[in-house]
């Protein structure tokens, strides 16, 4: 070998020697190790003097890797990797033996066990270091290109702050302008300014702004994922109108609109009024620009050839020929912002939407009530009115277990409005729970209440439609006084759910982001990291997170920006070295992994061979165990040194003695073994933890390799799902734990030996008690014998 | 008129037979009346099918001496619309037989006139014996 | 797909007695569209009604009987469809539950069949067909264009009452939304009327000893069949087909200005639009007599 290990034995003041008998432990090493070694015991090798050693000891040339047998990694690891850079060494080809947290604390009633069991845990760190090789962190420079996907208020205000900071903000809408669903609002709740003159301002600035590019009537075609290092392609949809170029082309005379024949739905009237083929969406549209509509336009029905709006035109800008434009453009940071849908209420027939003509959604109620103070409504309301809470919401017949959080007090507001606008209608609100949680909520009920709208605490479950007055009668038990109610109503208004928009499925495909299990995208963390997705560089603002009202989500897409401009001002990213790579020799192309990466990082590249694209890779040693060939493997955790530490681990195993190797995964049961011995909590000294970067890396290979080398039971620990670093990690170890047992039985290794837990970093007595249950176990089962091991892996 | 109510530990154990014997697990009702609203029966019933979701839940064991089990024919009507996906039939067939287990009939064969035995259905028979009869 | 069905048919007790109209008419009109229905040579009640509670896996024994007679056929090449075929509503829910509940749940399948010594196991492969399954799956077009005497004057209520569409998972269509009758009324000719009282129950068996729930509630769905502009009402349970028609005598006795309607099984307007004899609709059997009604739409 030629090289030499530097082995620093730390007594932490006593914390490990005064339990740990490090004498033995270094007598030990030498014996196993002999000239290969250098060891050192030192009283506080955290302190000055302890790095200074390491870096002199480096600088004298004495060795060339080091294994430091301490506190958890936790703590000094970065401190001993800064020693390695100043003495002369990568940082990589540094090792820390967990001696303090996982030995001398933990077993500090029991010396013994924690010596053998330090002796064990250097063995293994010693035969890791011996493999390592160095690595090196790659730097990514980042521009300041933030795409922005949805044109709601979510859009609208994070493009907004991003922009005024001097980012190069590309805002994408589907729809021809921009506005979202707010933009169909009469006003909001619970202060009831009106809608559409709050959102328009911030529209007109989102035009206007020089660091914002707007694409409107554009959908997202496909988003080529990097990691902060975007290649995303909008289709630009044509408007059938000639771009403007000078403010006179257009005249906006409006006689295009009043020539065009074909009358449809307006989408920002939801149905209330309609609209012509060509229009101009809303009055606050931004763009305020026409478009043609070429779903009902005749023009381009087949066999039609209608173009009286062109003939019209002074100003001859209608272009039906017009294309659609392909844009290409590259960024740095993406922010999902694509909102929500309400809940179809078609697909819940018994409400009768779609089927009774007077049976509406509360959008088009919203638009209704924007027109009811005029002299003549485009639609009268009546004299009873009905609003049914929860439709689409807590009703897990149609697995829409949650609460959409706006409906109560949408329904408050528009029965508030409607009723001071007619005063005489008679408005009741059917409901289950009535939820006033947010800032003026109750207070805002309460005033409903006062004006005379009545709160019937019941969910009506039977509609039928009068065949000729068209009345709604709905039966419905009114919960508190015992009674039913079968009565008839003019106008039914269903308060409907929200769901994540259907236009978010292609996005979040391209970006793999994924999804909580109510629908809606789902973020980082629940709890800290609540705009980040998984995804680094993609953020999420407004209701595709979930329901939100107005305030919650301007709050949460402010957030959503800051995060962007804290990402963004780091300039450059670096890449942990810590990354999957293929021995191109070895890959036979079978493309196996390409699927079983979260992150999209591997694919083929011009010899057929497996590629891993470092910028994407997690590191999470998740591909590997799909590799047939062994030719995947992950830098700091390959194979060779993983087995080389299994092997040492279990090598002073005596034949009377039980063994538990832990897989540990760094994030969460790694973890709650370092809090266990700060806690000095005791838990059987037949464990060896071993440190991983994820379940997934735990191998079938590794698993019978630790079988073949004396383990009588091992653990695979992993994060519990909501706080996995890749979320699909523990998926892949639940796979191969269960082929792993296959192959067990099928080699006649009698007992149940293989166990999976998922941990969070409170759950130390349930590692306690699984390390407990498993030794009370494996108490009785018979050894594995050495022909039986034999057969378990190939390797020696 | 009002009464005061006790939660008695019968009344618990009442609760948690009658969730074993009918598989539903009654503490997630929330009271929103679905069921009642509904139910093509609801007027011939003394007290709601809420409310003997509600009576079971708290114990109360004269919920076994309302019609309203009787009255209910496992039309499911309620079972398809549940928002908890509750199964307010086989509650109401858990309260049946836990009164027809106490060997207490609630039709009598000797009931139905020679007209009705000859002109009935058999199906209508069979499902009335065992729906009444335990 | 099979040019003919050759198929396990399953009766049931009403289908023997007060419903042969329904026997005979579904039979003809079998023949005439490629399924021929063979009746188990043993079979026995399958309950009417399924038990619901936990502890009653004794009242699943008598379906499963069944399906052992019927995996039987099969083995012996009797049929060459191994389902089973039903007609009546209740024994199609019946039958389909307790086939849910055994091949779900290995336990209780073991248990009926050690109980059932003597015979043969169950071996859970037998899948209940209704007859309106059959129909969709023969395809409604195809029906059409065997149809020889269009009911085009004919607006008919389809009533699918309880055991067609719920539990939702032994339902034939969507339980709130069902559109597998209509098909089928369109497909001889007639129209199907859009009413609320599709799924509305009729009273069940509480026409044994509390007639009056029947009766207000027979009277509400025919009532709104009447507001749909509806000639006549059909359904494929022997049940509501009772307290349908027959408990219309105690809803005139009670409401002398009540207007009463007629109700087929809905194979007696498939043999009549396939062009079949009298003999094998079974006319006479109605307590409202649909005769007038036919007359006067020139069918018969």
């Amino acid at each position: 070998m030629g090289k030499k290990t530097g082995v620093y034995l730390c007594q932490c003041g006593g914390n490990i020697s005064n339990t740990i008998d490090l004498e033995k432990v270094q007598e030990h090493i030498r014996k196993e190790k002999g000239e290969d070694v250098e060891i050192k015991i030192f009283s506080h090798m955290c302190s000055g003097a302890g790095q200074k050693l390491i870096k002199d000891d480096i600088e004298s040339g004495v060795f060339d890797r080091v294994v430091v047998a301490a506190c958890s990694p936790q703590f000094h690891e970065k401190t001993f990797k800064a020693a390695m850079v100043k003495g002369g060494l990568n940082p990589h080809v540094l090792e820390i033996a967990n001696l303090r947290e996982h030995c001398s604390w933990t077993h500090k009633t029991e010396p013994e066990i924690a010596t053998t069991k330090a002796m064990d845990v250097v063995d293994a760190s010693i035969a890791k270091v011996e493999l390592n090789i160095p690595l090196t962190e790659k730097k990514m420079q980042m521009g300041e290109r933030v795409l922005i996907i949805g044109g709601g208020i979510a859009g609208i205000q994070t493009a907004l702050d991003l922009a005024d900071t001097g980012k190069e903000v590309t805002l994408v809408e589907k729809l021809p302008t921009i506005g979202g669903k707010m933009a169909v609002l009469t006003k909001t709740f619970p202060t009831e300014d009106c809608s559409a003159c709050i959102i328009s301002p911030k529209m007109s600035d989102v035009q206007d702004h020089p660091n914002i590019t707007l694409y409107t009537n554009s959908e997202i075609e496909n988003i080529q994922g990097h990691r902060l290092h975007f290649k995303a392609t909008i289709r630009n949809k044509a408007r059938f109108i000639k771009p403007e170029i000078n403010m006179d082309e257009c005249l906006a005379c409006e006689q295009c609109v009043q020539a065009c024949p074909v009358s449809t739905r307006n989408y920002w009237e939801q149905g209330v009024i309609d609209r012509k083929a060509i229009y101009i969406p809303a009055a606050l549209a931004i763009p305020f620009r026409y478009i043609i509509d070429p779903e009902t336009c005749l023009n381009f029905k087949e066999g039609q050839s209608c173009s009286i709006c062109a003939d019209i035109c002074p100003q001859k800008v209608i272009a039906f020929e017009q294309e659609d434009e392909i844009i290409e453009k590259v960024f740095d940071t993406i922010v999902v912002a694509t909102g929500f849908d309400i809940y179809d209420a078609t697909e819940k027939a018994v409400f009768g939407y779609g089927k009774y003509k007077n049976v509406v959604t509360a959008l088009e109620m919203e638009r209704i009530v924007d027109h009811i103070s005029e002299p003549e409504p485009p639609r009268e309301v009546g004299n009873r009115v009905a609003f049914i809470q929860c439709v689409g919401s807590r009703d897990e017949q149609i697995g829409r277990e949650y609460c959409s959080r706006v409906c109560c007090m949408y329904s408050v507001k528009l029965a508030s409005l409607l009723k001071a606008a007619k005063p005489e209608t008679d408005i009741y609100v059917f409901y289950t729970d009535l939820r006033a949680f947010g800032k003026g909520f109750e207070e805002y009920y309460k005033k409903a209440q006062k004006m005379g709208v009545k709160f019937v605490r019941g969910k009506p479950s039977h509609f039928t439609e009068h065949p000729f007055t068209k009345q709604v009668s709905i039966t419905v038990e009114d919960t508190l006084s015992r009674q039913v109610i079968e009565s008839d109503f003019d106008l039914v208004v269903l308060a409907n759910g929200m769901g994540l928009s259907k236009a978010t499925d292609p996005i979040a495909n391209f970006l793999k982001l994924a999804k909580s299990e109510d629908g809606f995208l789902k973020e980082a963390h629940p709890k800290y990291k609540p705009v980040d997705t998984l995804v680094e560089g993609v953020f999420i603002a407004g209701t595709a997170q979930g329901p939100k009202d107005i305030p919650d989500t301007v709050a949460q897409a402010s957030a959503a920006a800051s995060r962007v401009m804290v990402t963004l001002a780091q300039k450059e990213f670096s890449i942990d070295p810590i990354l999957a790579f293929v021995d191109q020799d070895k890959c036979d192309g079978c493309k196996l992994c390409i699927d079983n990466c979260p992150k999209n990082a591997i694919s083929m590249n011009s010899n057929g061979k497996a590629e891993v694209e470092e910028a994407l890779c997690l590191g999470c040693g998740s591909c590997i165990a799909s590799c047939p060939t062994e030719a995947l493997d992950l830098y700091a955790y390959t194979s060779d040194q993983i087995y080389a530490s299994i092997d040492a681990m279990l090598s002073n195993k005596n034949e009377n003695e039980k063994r538990i190797l832990v897989f540990a995964d760094n994030n969460c049961t790694y973890r709650v073994a370092d809090a266990l011995g700060v806690r000095k909590m005791k838990y059987t000294g037949e464990t060896r933890i071993l440190r991983m970067p994820s379940s997934g890396r735990v191998t079938l290979n590794l698993m019978m390799y630790a079988f073949k080398k004396g383990a009588d039971a091992i653990l695979v620990g992993d994060c519990e799902v909501n706080n996995l670093r890749v979320p699909w990690t523990s998926e892949v170890a639940k796979k191969n734990i269960e082929i792993a047992k296959a192959r067990l039985i099928e080699s006649g290794v009698p007992g149940d030996r293989i166990y999976f837990e998922e941990f969070n970093a409170g759950a130390l007595q349930r590692f306690v008690d699984t390390v407990t249950k498993i030794s009370e176990s494996i108490k009785g089962f018979e050894p594995i014998t050495s022909e039986v091991k034999e057969g378990l892996c190939q390797r020696k | 008129m009002p009464k005061k109510i006790k939660l008695t530990d019968k009344g618990a154990e009442f609760l948690k037979q009658i969730e074993k014997l009918s598989g539903e697990t009654i503490t997630m009702c929330d009271q929103c009346g679905t069921c009642s609203g509904g139910c093509p029966f609801v007027e011939e019933m003394d007290i709601t099918p809420s409310q003997i979701m509600r009576k079971t839940m708290l114990g109360q064991m004269d919920v076994l001496d309302s019609k309203t089990m009787w009255i209910c024919a496992s039309c499911f009507t309620c079972t398809v619309r549940c928002p908890r996906i509750l199964d307010v039939s086989k509650v109401s067939e858990a309260l049946r037989q836990t009164k027809l287990r106490q060997a207490i009939d609630n039709i009598d064969i000797k009931d139905i006139s020679k007209e009705d035995a000859e002109e009935l259905p058999s199906i209508a028979v069979v499902s009335a014996f065992r729906k009444f009869t335990s | 797909m099979k040019d003919n069905i050759k198929i396990p048919y399953f009766p049931g007790c009403t289908l023997k007695t007060t419903a042969k109209n329904f026997e005979i008419s579904a039979i003809e009109a079998g023949k005439k569209i490629g399924i021929e229905m063979v009746e188990m040579p043993k079979w026995n009640c399958c309950g009417v009604v399924s038990s619901l509670t936990s502890d009653d896996l004794m009242k699943h024994v008598a379906p499963v009987r069944n399906f052992v007679h019927a995996e039987e056929m099969s083995e012996k090449g009797t049929v060459n469809d191994s389902r089973m075929l039903i007609l009546c509503s209740m024994c199609f829910n019946t039958m389909k539950n307790t086939n849910r509940r055994v091949k779900n749940n290995a336990e209780d399948m073991k248990s009926i069949n050690d109980f059932m010594y003597l015979e043969k196991d169950y071996e859970g492969k037998v899948e209940v067909v209704h007859y309106f399954e059959l129909l969709k799956e023969i395809g409604f077009d195809k029906i059409a264009e065997k149809v020889t005497k269009s009911l085009k004057d004919m607006k008919i209520a389809p009533y699918y009452g309880c055991m067609l569409l719920r539990p939702k998972e032994i339902g034939i269509d969507n339980a709130e939304a069902p559109a597998i009758i209509e098909d089928f009324i369109t497909s001889v000719g007639a129209e199907p009327v859009n009413w609320d009282a599709k799924g509305r129950c009729c009273g069940s068996y509480h026409t044994v000893n509390n007639k009056d729930i029947v009766v207000n509630l027979a009277k509400g769905i025919i009532e709104n069949a009447h507001r749909s502009g509806a000639d006549a009402i059909i359904t494929s349970c022997p049940l509501c087909a009772f307290n349908l028609d027959n408990r219309q005598k105690l809803i005139m006795e009670k409401d002398p200005n009540f207007k009463t309607m007629p109700v087929f099984y809905f194979t007696q307007l498939l043999a009549l639009a396939l062009g079949l004899e009298e003999k094998f609709i079974g006319l006479e059997d109605h307590y409202i007599d649909p005769k007038e009604l036919l007359k006067n739409k020139n069918l018969i």
